[in-house]
């Protein structure tokens, strides 16, 4: 039954207040209403979480998989760039 | 010998948790029917999550059940080991599932009626039948709302799937009005405060029917002949066919387990 009149939709679940929404997989619906409950039957069976998004998966803009060494790979040597290098004095614990 | 159906002792009590629990149980098992055959993956597992969600409300009731007669059975026993005459449960659930649109009109014939009654017998005099229904109307809910917003789309959808929507509606109408009977042995659990007066939910059900058919676009049939025996164990050709089917293991196997 999936097709034009069953788009597909991304969805984001939240596991814990205070964190923040994970994608976790797609699935097809209708419209909105229906894509949030099918989220919560095939995503939230297990106590997954406490909260669902849903986004139709057109309204995602992606980067082009072909244009990914542009994007990514100047990253790579810029180790610099993650803050390893302080030293975190043992009273201020787990950062 | 092993196989042989169980006689259970005959208590108001007994009798009114039988029939709760066998309502669950047998739609429960009608929607499992689908597993693997609904339209969509997505509401395969829509289904299939309610029926666990119904045999899980039976298994409550059941062990409640072996708890109030006190002869030593479990849950199994009253669900493997009793035959169709002995089962409670209403005609309106052991309808076969049809199309997909008469399983969502059955679905959400019965979710109407039962959420309500769940959320009264909440507040039971009895502290197990009060507990379970706390835990069975978050589900009920659920099943009301998700099985609405399909009745809705049926409904107001294509010529199509609004002809089949009417067509179940109008075929199940006459399974509705069991729902609200109260006999004498379960009046007498209502005025004690144990069991829901379910007569007096009318009201309130078809206030929440008529509100979804209208968005539907349905039409609401008209209160004609309601057919009526299932609680006494009076039960359409159906129930016995769908037992066959749950019971054949434990009838074939006794005792089997995996």
């Amino acid at each position: 039954m999936a097709g034009p009149t069953t788009p597909l939709w991304e969805v984001f679940i939240r596991s814990r207040t205070g964190l923040a929404h994970k994608h976790v997989g797609s699935l097809h619906a209708a419209d909105a209403t229906l894509a949030v409950q099918a989220a919560r039957d095939l995503y939230t069976r297990r106590g997954e979480g406490n909260s669902v998004w849903v986004v139709p998966s057109s309204a995602i803009t992606a980067s082009d998989p072909s244009d990914k060494h542009m994007m990514f790979d100047p990253a790579d040597s810029k180790v610099y760039r993650h803050p390893t290098f302080y030293d975190v004095p043992d009273d201020v614990g787990h950062m | 010998m092993d196989t042989g159906s169980i006689t259970v002792t005959d208590s108001p009590l007994l009798r009114y948790t039988l029939r709760r629990a066998d309502d669950a149980l047998i739609l429960g098992h009608r929607l499992s029917e689908w597993c693997g055959h609904a339209p969509m993956m997505e509401e395969d597992m829509a289904l299939s999550n309610m029926a666990l969600d119904l045999i899980g409300q039976a298994r409550s009731l059941y062990a409640y059940a072996a708890e109030v007669e006190a002869v030593g059975r479990d849950e199994d026993a009253y669900a493997y080991l009793r035959d169709v005459t002995a089962y409670g449960n209403v005609l309106l659930v052991e309808q076969p599932n049809g199309d997909f649109a008469r399983t969502i009109v059955r679905q959400y014939l019965y979710s109407a009626f039962i959420d309500v009654y769940w959320r009264r017998l909440m507040a039971s005099t009895d502290a197990t039948l009060s507990a379970i229904a706390a835990k069975a109307e978050k589900e009920s809910a659920y099943h009301l709302r998700h099985s609405a917003e399909w009745v809705i789309r049926l409904g107001d959808g294509t010529p199509e799937s609004h002809l089949r929507a009417q067509g179940a509606l109008v075929d199940l109408w006459a399974f509705t009005g069991e729902m609200f009977t109260v006999d004498a042995s379960e009046r007498a659990l209502v005025d004690r405060g144990i069991a829901v007066d379910a007569d007096a939910l009318r009201d309130e059900w078809r206030a929440t029917v008529t509100r979804v058919v209208a968005q539907a676009t349905l039409t609401l049939p008209a209160d004609g002949w309601m057919q009526q025996g299932g609680r006494d164990g009076r039960h359409s050709e159906h129930l016995g066919h769908l037992l066959s089917e749950l019971q054949f293991m434990q009838r074939s196997y006794p005792g089997a387990s995996w």
